[in-house]
Formats: structure tokens, C-alpha cells, sequence
């Protein structure tokens, strides 16, 4: 179901324009920001689709702009967020992208941290109607993410027993896994996992995990 | 959830005994794992700013930052205190009121998307004039949103609710399925009952195409929640008349999804088409451009 429940329907509060172009490109740059841990030094956002051919009308630009800023749906500084980003010294692009895209209403979103030439978080997110989201890629790694639920991801090295262990300290703490996507670049190369899961996930398991051979990065989204 | 089609929906709802509005509560809570009276609770925010959005849309400037448009809820309002109106006092209430939503949502105000930002004139417009008009509680309009949710739940797993990927239908057309749907439920029409009026609604909007000039969720979005409010009470109106509609609404509701797949791009929320490619349309797009 690409719509899980009533509020996916009735909802998100937003102001408007577009839920599609405004709500959801707020909410897609909210999620990579959280994904990506910080405040970006730079962000390339790039447009493809519908949201390249209306996003001056839309609003698309500022909102994921103000979502980047961690401003919510309804936030009411979100036509704002362009002056707010070049206050604070963030670095902001826009293109519009042609060739292959997942969904009418795609964009990209590559993060730089401070001095890096090359942007170190890369995030494809489509928006699918009504404010609703669904990432698509995070660094490359094909994933299916909503950020309606508890989101964990995990970068890590490919090995047997790497899904295993993870999924069994989840279990240890009584956490179902709603979805879950798992990809690698190549064999015994990079990996990710992307949970979504029922229930919240504590700081103590977040440290578990993080210890865990293998595991590169950890990225929790509540 | 435990439905799919709205043929089920019916059936569950009917089997538990209770209206579609009340069972979705149930549905809610159990899929979230949250208490009821909590999933009650943030519809009942929902609805706060939905009132406060026909409020803003009746007494503030809603003049949107294009230019286009705003302030035409207060002149349907002014004309139908005039006792002017050709649709009469209810019906232009539901579309004043729609409109002004709409418009508080092209001037960047604060809206609930219902099912999307640019058609959250049409719920709200045909709720809060039926809640005056009929002395319904709060309460009893917050169970009408769970239906409308309900509705659109299908709608939207089964079709689809955004115009980049299905036209205008997929927006305005849901909402006023959504709209006749939970007005039949609030006004005690059996849960199949009020199925029949989805179907006899989405019919009505089949084909319609997604042409925002400019880009924007402004021409001819606004008017579009206008009409769909009125849309929404004849067709609530001929299913609590008994009107059924003879193809089944899931069967509508394919056609939705097939007619939408069919759709060029050029008339999905692109401005390459329709209302945006005329004459004016591109001659507005031009001066935003510019501007
Ligand atoms: S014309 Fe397009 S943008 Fe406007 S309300 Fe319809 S679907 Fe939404």
C-alpha cells in the first residue's frame, strides 16, 4: 500500500501551494537532512519532471529548501526559507535534471559538509500525492523510505550474517520491521539496510549497533 | 487496514454496525497502535485549521503573491447575501466556502491537504456549511473526515491523487468523491449507500486534466473546489435519493486509474498543456517569468 493510513489522506497542515510540490518537497529535504545528520554547507537540489517544469510556481524551491532547515509542513516561514538558508551562510543550487527519473515529481539533493568539493550525501526522493514521500535512493543504494515511521539506515560492508545480526537485536528489543530494503554496490562491497520500524528505537540499541563490526554509519530518523 | 476496495469498506463497516466515519476510527487506531481518542484528537486539530481557513478565506486579503487570483470567496458570499444566488443559499454557502480555503491555500495560508493542497477547498467547503446548516457537533465533523479519509484511502491505493500522475481528476475529482461520500455517511445513508455516491461522483470528473496555468495552484484550481463542492452535495444528494451507480464505484475507481495512465504528460501538472498553453496562459507565464 503506497498509502498506509487516514492521515495520509486527510493531512499533512501545510501552507500551501502544492501538497505534492510544496509539503512534499518540504518533507523529502527535512528527511535528508535528518538523514544526513546536519546542517548542510551546501546543497545541490535538482529537479526533474513536473517538479522541474513548475517549481518557481509551486514553491518547490524554498520548500525543500526550508525542509533542509528542518522546518516542518506548516511551518510558516517556508516561502521564506531561501533568505533564512543565505543568512546562514548555506550555499544553495538548483537545476533541472533531464534523462531517466523514477516518479513525475523527483528531486535530487546532493549535501556538502564545510569544505568539501564534493558532496558527501547524495538523496533521490519522489513526492507521490497529498504531501506523501517516498526516498528512493540515499548514496546510491536503491531504498524505499516513507518517514512515517522510525527510519534506521545502515551503511556497511557486505558480509553473511550482517542482515542477521541486526535484525536480531531489533527482535531482542521487541521491534517489528515494517519494511526493509537492502542493496550493495557490489559483492563484499558497500551495503545498505533501510528500516522502517513499528516501534521507536533507544539510544542503547543505536550504541549496540554502532559498535558492530562492519557497520560504517548509522543513521536514525524518529 | 483491513480493506482494500470500497465494496469491502462497506461491508466491514456494515458488519461492525457502524457508519463509515466510525469504523475508520477503529481501522486508524489499530493500524497506528494508538488509542482511538489520540487518532480523534489530531483530526479534531485538522479540522480547527479548516475552520480557521474558511474564516481567513471570508475576511482576510487573499490576493495570491502572482496576482491571479484571491477574494473570490467574498464576492460569491456578498452575492448570495444578496439573496441573488441561482443554486441557493446552501449550496453557494458550500461553494463560498471552498473557494475561500482555496484561496487561503494559493496565498500561502495554512490548509489541511484533503487529499491534496489543491483541492483542500472542496472537503471543508461542504462540511463546515453542512455542520451550520444542519447544527451537527464538532465531533459528528470529525467522524465525516474519517470517512472522507476512508474513501480516499482507496482512492488513492487503488488510482492515484496527485495530477503529475493522473490529471486533475485524481485531485478535485477524489475530493468530491471523498466530499459525497462522508456527507452521505454523516446524513445516515447506509455505509453502501454512501459508496454509491463516490461512484456517482468520480464519474462526473473522469478525464479531467491537470493544466495549472503558470505552474500554479491557482487557474483553474480555485474554481474547480468551488464547482466540487456543488458536485459533491447533488451527487450525495442522488445516493441518499436511492440513485445507485450502476457501474460500482471500484470499477470507477480503475477507470480512474487507466484513464490517468492514458493522460499525456503535456496535461499532468506540467503547464505543457490545457489551460496553460493558451493564448493568455502562456502570456501569463511569460510575465511571472519576467517578473
Ligand atoms: S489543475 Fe492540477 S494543480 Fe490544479 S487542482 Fe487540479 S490537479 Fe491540482
Amino acid at each position: 500500500m503506497r498509502f498506509k493510513d487516514v492521515f495520509s489522506i486527510i493531512g499533512p497542515a501545510m501552507v500551501g501551494p502544492s501538497s505534492s510540490h510544496t509539503a512534499g518537497a518540504a518533507r523529502i529535504g527535512r528527511l535528508a537532512r535528518q538523514l544526513f545528520g546536519a546542517m548542510p554547507a551546501r546543497a545541490d537540489v535538482i529537479f526533474y519532471g513536473s517538479f522541474a517544469a513548475t517549481y518557481i510556481g509551486h514553491g518547490t524551491y524554498s520548500a525543500i529548501v526550508g525542509g533542509l532547515l528542518d522546518m516542518e509542513t506548516d511551518d510558516i516561514r517556508l516561502p521564506d526559507s531561501l533568505r533564512i538558508a543565505a543568512e546562514a551562510g548555506i550555499l544553495v543550487e538548483v537545476q533541472t535534471g533531464k534523462g531517466l527519473f523514477p516518479h513525475p515529481n523527483t528531486a535530487e539533493l546532493r549535501l556538502y559538509r564545510e569544505h568539501e568539493e564534493e558532496p558527501s550525501f547524495t538523496i533521490v526522493g519522489t513526492s507521490i500525492g497529498g504531501g506523501n514521500i517516498e526516498i528512493v535512493s540515499v548514496d546510491g543504494f536503491k531504498v524505499k523510505l516513507t518517514g512515517q515511521y522510525p527510519t534506521l539506515v545502515i551503511w556497511h560492508t557486505d558480509s553473511p550474517g550482517m542482515i542477521a545480526e541486526v535484525t536480531r537485536l531489533l527482535q531482542e528489543e521487541g521491534i517489528n520491521i515494517g519494511y526493509m530494503s537492502v542493496d550493495r554496490k557490489n559483492r563484499s562491497g558497500q551495503a545498505m539496510m533501510a528500516i522502517e520500524t513499528d516501534q521507536a528505537i533507544s539510544a542503547e540499541l543505536l550504541e549496540k549497533l554502532n559498535g558492530y563490526p562492519g557497520i560504517q554509519a548509522i543513521r536514525l530518523v524518529k | 487496514m483491513n480493506f482494500r476496495t470500497l465494496k469491502e469498506l462497506a461491508e466491514k463497516a456494515e458488519q461492525s454496525g457502524l457508519s463509515i466515519g466510525r469504523y475508520m476510527v477503529q481501522e486508524q487506531s489499530q493500524e497506528s497502535g494508538k488509542a482511538p481518542e489520540e487518532e480523534f484528537a489530531q483530526m479534531a486539530s485538522y479540522f480547527e485549521v479548516m475552520k480557521e481557513a474558511v474564516r481567513r478565506g471570508l475576511t482576510e486579503d487573499t490576493t495570491s503573491p502572482s496576482g491571479l487570483t484571491g477574494q473570490d470567496a467574498k464576492r460569491v458570499m456578498a452575492y448570495r447575501d444578496k439573496r441573488a444566488s441561482l443554486l441557493g443559499e446552501d449550496a453557494s454557502l458550500a461553494m463560498a466556502y471552498a473557494l475561500a480555503v482555496s484561496e487561503v491555500n494559493a496565498s500561502m495560508g495554512r490548509i489541511i491537504a484533503t487529499p491534496t493542497a489543491g483541492s483542500c477547498g472542496i472537503i471543508p467547503g461542504v462540511l463546515i456549511s453542512c455542520q451550520e446548516r444542519f447544527g451537527w457537533s464538532d465531533e459528528q465533523m470529525v467522524e465525516g473526515l474519517f470517512a472522507a479519509g476512508a474513501i480516499g484511502y482507496v482512492i488513492a491505493n487503488n488510482s492515484f491523487v496527485s495530477g503529475a500522475e493522473g490529471g486533475c481528476q485524481a485531485e478535485v475529482g477524489s475530493a468530491i468523491g471523498m466530499a459525497a461520500g462522508a456527507l452521505a455517511d454523516l446524513r445516515g445513508a447506509s455505509p453502501a449507500q454512501a459508496v454509491h455516491a463516490v461512484g456517482l461522483a468520480l464519474k462526473n470528473s473522469l478525464g479531467l486534466v491537470c493544466d495549472p496555468v503558470g505552474g500554479l495552484v491557482e487557474v483553474p484550481c480555485i474554481v474547480r473546489n468551488g464547482f466540487g463542492a456543488v458536485t459533491a452535495l447533488a451527487a450525495a444528494d442522488m445516493a441518499l435519493a436511492g440513485v445507485r451507480s450502476v457501474i460500482p464505484s471500484d470499477e470507477v475507481v480503475q477507470v480512474m486509474l487507466e484513464v490517468g495512465t492514458a493522460m499525456p504528460e503535456s496535461l499532468r501538472e506540467t503547464a505543457k498543456g490545457g489551460l496553460a498553453q493558451t493564448p493568455t496562459g502562456r502570456k501569463i507565464m511569460k510575465e511571472l517569468l519576467e517578473k
